[in-house]
């Protein structure tokens, strides 16, 4: 179906080309999954398939890239749109029209296809995806998932033979995220559509693929079955990890596989000491918040939320989207509305509410970096915005470098942020935050965008953030993160605080918020691939 | 997984509304209007507002639009700017007759009240700042307003009752790459002032100056970016959605119909400069532009006619169109015909003081102007009470998927 002979891909202001030499052969009806850190190349390798890689953005492919027989060379994208269907990272940015019946027609009609055709693959789409009772809707109006979804219908709607997928969930809280996966699957099953798709969180895609594309980053591909591809390779989902401590092979890579397998591992973990829990926090809260209500036109986002925050804690804070996460965070920070409710910071100099004070000094003391984190860089290069942030918060010059130099050592200092990695842009985003010195940092969906490596570095930041006597509050939908990080996990949903406890107390509790490991190894109280490898030593040096 | 029950079946087709049995052609099926036939009948109805000061038919006018908006709008977001429309009316018609208070003039006989003149320089003369207020002023200042308002109402009526933008949909197959970008930019434009907030709100993270030139920079070149990015997207998007595709035209075609609009386009231009220049030859003028024009007219027609795209579910013209379109410009005919036949009804003379009057001729016409209400069919009513939808994932579980993050998550933005 799918074709790379000798594929090399140049672009004109990288010295090292981002594909070498790429052979690849996908057969009809497979789910493909591509992975790799960020900047590997996936996006590149997932372009190259409708040839948007090089005709849209420029650059030199060297070899050919066929699909069904046509050739990428001559064939530009929109020649191969009733092939090959491609849905971007954010649905909301390839949307060009506006509500979702015609959304779904779009493409449709550009292929020309006779209106009563049309007309039923219309209705075929929306149930096949479940979107119908969203036809009408404005594109704007729906949720995250909703978009997702709809893109997808959009491009299904030229029964394309090959989807190409660039992220497809990396916005989307995990009930989304399924409904997302689900569909395509269904897709892969039903159909017999060809799926390639790119995502960072292997472990919400890897059992379902039939393949694993490794992009290293040294430009070749890794090709093979996923069980076999991910032995070798340090990008591993939790599950996976799991299975290396524990010896097993083929590694699982299902919750199913490998609870299959475990019951051994149990037994042997049966004896182990338990994780050790969190201690009580001690002392008075850093940020006492009381009744904090935030409305919005025709809803209330936060409705009368309570939060106390001690030193030196990660709290985690979850629940889907739209459940009133950043808002709270916002109106803590006190950028934010909030309509009523107060906010009690207690510093060193005395009790303040962060709201009543100067956006100038309120950063000093809660700190928030918000969802995009772009969004607080303007300048052209990285040591003009930590110059900027010294001047800002009255630092001796070269604070924020130093901070930054922390987080992500030896980040060139010409470089325009918007160039670097997510990764990196969040880490000066912090460094430019934390240059105030605030007690309290609330980061809003930090991780999105980021692989496994970066995750980890950022685990460790977080760390020694804490460790410093910081109090952290990171909003996110990572269950996996949320078991590694967190000390306290709050659960919101409608606006309200639902749980609030210990981490292994919320995340023992739910299946939704499971971590893999805890659903392995349920009912024993362990959450983290780390706790397990501790537990399983301590039981060798025991016996 | 309790809501699988109440999702089978019900509330899966939309809840129409039931047919109207007072209507002459009661059983009707509900469907939107082709958008072109409510702008025409909005025109007409405007139309016919400029030709009148008189605030009785001008207010039954007004009441006219208002019962074909209540019964034949639909429940889109726009449907409900209407009010939007009235109340901009009432302040057009206030600061009309503010205007008038505070630079008078002082006409007429029937002063209501004194106020104090401010006097004014001598190069001034000729505007008078308030001075006695009379009442034949003031009512001349309140006529005129609400002609004007009746105007905008009338096209108020309009904008609820079809989606403006299903108009550029409607547009010849030629003008569809300029539609395209007008949709897009009308989409563009709110996700703009969306980056804007967020920008603004994230400047104020780092205790930067909201405002300035500073700040100004801060805000506009992360918003700049985000809309290069964006835009990129959407253009990559497109592109590999099949927009413009083209393989089967072959280049000459493709440099005649490029040829023959470029030349017709350089035709309309020497044509008007002819028209409007009176030193250059006669043949410059309307003939040229007549050439013109036809010119880059049969260019259109034969790119259109090379544009292999299809259109779903587009708007007929049909009787129901001909017939409110036709009531529009009836309005307007009818109330002109007003204007020759009685004038002096439909200008009533604000000194001395008179009332107004309805003729017959008016009445008509208000009575033509409200006939859609019944006449056009009803609009379709998307289904609001749907239950919550539900997936079927591949291992056959079956669950609800939340829907009640929707509007939430927008505002949270």
């Amino acid at each position: 179906m799918i074709d790379f002979s000798r594929v090399t891909v140049h672009y004109a202001e990288t010295s090292e080309p981002m594909l070498r030499d790429v052979n690849l052969h996908i057969p009809e009806g497979e789910l493909c999954l591509v992975a790799g850190r960020t900047g590997a190349g996936k996006s590149t390798l997932l372009r190259a398939i409708n040839g948007l890689v090089p005709h849209f953005t420029g650059g030199t492919l060297h070899g050919t890239v066929t699909v069904q027989g046509r050739d990428t060379r001559s064939h530009p994208p929109r020649d191969l749109a009733d092939v090959v269907g491609v849905v971007g990272q954010d649905p909301l940015a390839g949307f060009v029209t506006d509500t979702v019946e015609e959304e779904l027609a779009y493409g449709m009609e550009q292929l020309a296809l006779p209106a009563p055709v049309m007309r039923k693959r219309v209705e075929e789409t929306l149930d096949l995806l479940g979107i119908a009772e969203l036809r009408d809707r404005p594109l704007r109006t729906l949720s995250g998932g909703q978009q997702q979804r709809v893109a997808i219908g959009a491009v299904l709607t030229s029964h394309p033979q090959v989807l190409v997928l660039d992220e497809p969930t990396s916005a989307l809280d995990p009930t989304a995220a399924e409904d997302v996966l689900a569909a395509v699957t269904r897709l892969v099953h039903d159909l017999g559509v060809t799926v390639v798709v790119a995502e960072h969180r292997l472990e919400r895609v890897v059992h379902y693929a039939d393949r694993l594309l490794y992009l290293p980053g040294d430009g070749t591909v890794i090709d093979g079955e996923p069980a076999a591809v991910l032995a070798d390779i340090d990008l591993a989902p939790p599950l996976v990890e799991l299975g290396r401590a524990a010896g097993w092979t083929p590694l699982p890579l299902s919750v199913r596989d490998a609870r299959r397998r475990a019951s051994d591992l149990r037994q042997r973990l049966a004896d182990a000491p338990a994780p050790p829990a969190t201690p009580p926090p001690a002392g008075l809260p850093v940020l006492a918040a009381r009744n904090i209500v935030v409305r919005y036109p025709g809803t209330v986002a936060v409705a009368g939320v309570d939060l106390d925050l001690h030193p030196g804690r990660i709290v985690a804070l979850m629940g889907r989207n739209g459940s009133g996460k950043s808002s709270l965070l916002w109106a803590v920070q006190g950028s934010g509305p909030r309509h009523s409710g107060t906010v009690t910071v207690t510093g060193p100099d005395g009790a303040t509410d962060p709201k009543t004070l100067p956006a100038g000094r309120a950063r000093r003391q809660v700190g928030l970096v918000p969802q995009t984190p772009g969004d607080l860089l303007y300048l052209e290069t990285v040591d003009a915005e930590c110059a900027q942030a010294d001047r800002e918060s009255d630092a001796p010059a070269g604070t924020c470098r130093a901070l930054l130099d922390q987080l992500t050592p030896a980040l060139p200092g010409d470089q325009h942020p918007r160039d670097l990695s997510e990764g990196q842009r969040l880490a000066i985003a912090l460094a430019v935050q934390l240059t105030a010195a605030p007690q309290v940092v609330l980061l809003d969906e930090p991780t999105r965008g980021l692989d496994y490596l970066a995750k980890r570095q950022f685990t460790a930041i977080v760390r020694r953030l804490a460790t410093e006597g910081r109090t952290v509050v990171v909003a996110t939908h990572d269950v996996e993160l949320v078991a590694t990080l967190a000390d306290r996990v709050v659960v919101m949903a409608q606006g309200e605080i639902v749980a609030d406890g210990t981490t292994a107390e919320v995340m023992l509790a739910s299946p939704a918020f499971a971590p893999q490991v805890a659903k392995v190894l349920a009912p024993q109280p362990w959450l983290t691939v780390d706790q397990v490898t501790a537990a399983l030593a301590a039981t060798r040096t025991r016996g | 997984m309790t809501d699988q029950a109440t999702a089978d079946g019900v509330g899966r087709q939309a809840p129409v509304t039931p047919p109207d049995s007072r209507s002459a052609l009661a059983g009707r099926l509900p469907r939107a209007l082709h958008p072109g036939a409510w702008w025409l009948w909005a025109l007409g109805l405007a139309t016919a507002a400029s030709h009148t000061t008189n605030p009785l038919p001008l207010a039954l006018l007004i009441a006219a639009a208002a019962l074909v908006v209540v019964r034949r709008r639909g429940d889109a977001p726009w449907a409900f700017a209407f009010r939007m429309y009235l109340i901009l009316g009432a302040v057009i018609v206030a600061m009309r007759v503010v205007f008038r208070l505070v630079f008078g003039g002082g006409q007429g006989d029937h002063v209501l009240l004194h106020l104090p003149e401010i006097p004014l320089p001598a190069w001034a003369a000729g505007i008078r700042l308030f001075g006695p207020v009379a009442a034949e002023q003031l009512l001349g200042g309140f006529y005129d307003g609400l002609r004007l308002a009746t105007m905008l109402i009338c096209l108020g009526a309009a904008n609820a009752l079809a989606n403006p933008k299903r108009l550029l949909k409607a547009v010849p197959g030629a003008l569809y790459a300029v539609s395209t970008a007008v949709v897009v930019a009308l989409s563009v434009a709110p996700q703009l002032v969306e980056s804007v907030l967020r920008v603004r709100r994230a400047r104020r993270l780092r205790g930067a100056a909201r405002q300035g030139l500073r700040a100004l920079r801060g805000i506009a070149l992360p918003v700049l970016a985000d809309a290069l990015d964006r835009s990129l997207a959407l253009a990559a998007a497109m592109d590999s959605r099949g927009y413009g595709r083209t393989a089967a035209i072959p280049a000459g075609q493709r440099a005649l119909t490029g040829g023959l609009v470029l030349a017709g386009l350089v035709g309309v231009c020497v044509g008007t400069y002819g028209l409007l220049d009176a030193t250059v030859p006669g043949y410059l003028g309307l003939p040229m532009l007549i050439v013109g024009l036809a010119t880059a007219v049969a260019g259109m027609l034969l790119a259109g006619r090379q544009v292999r795209r299809s259109r779903y579910r587009p708007d007929r013209w049909r009787i129901t169109e001909v017939v409110v379109a036709g009531c529009g410009v009836a309005t307007a005919v009818v109330m002109a015909v007003a204007g020759s036949v009685d004038p002096v009804r439909l200008y009533p003379p604000v000194s001395p003081l008179t009332w107004p009057e309805l003729t017959p001729l008016m009445l008509l016409v208000v009575a033509v102007a409200v006939a859609p209400a019944w006449l056009a069919p009803p609009p379709t009513l998307a289904a609001h009470r749907t239950p919550r939808p539900v997936l079927t994932a591949p291992n056959g579980t079956t669950r609800s998927s939340p829907k009640r993050d929707t509007s939430e998550s927008e505002a949270q933005r």
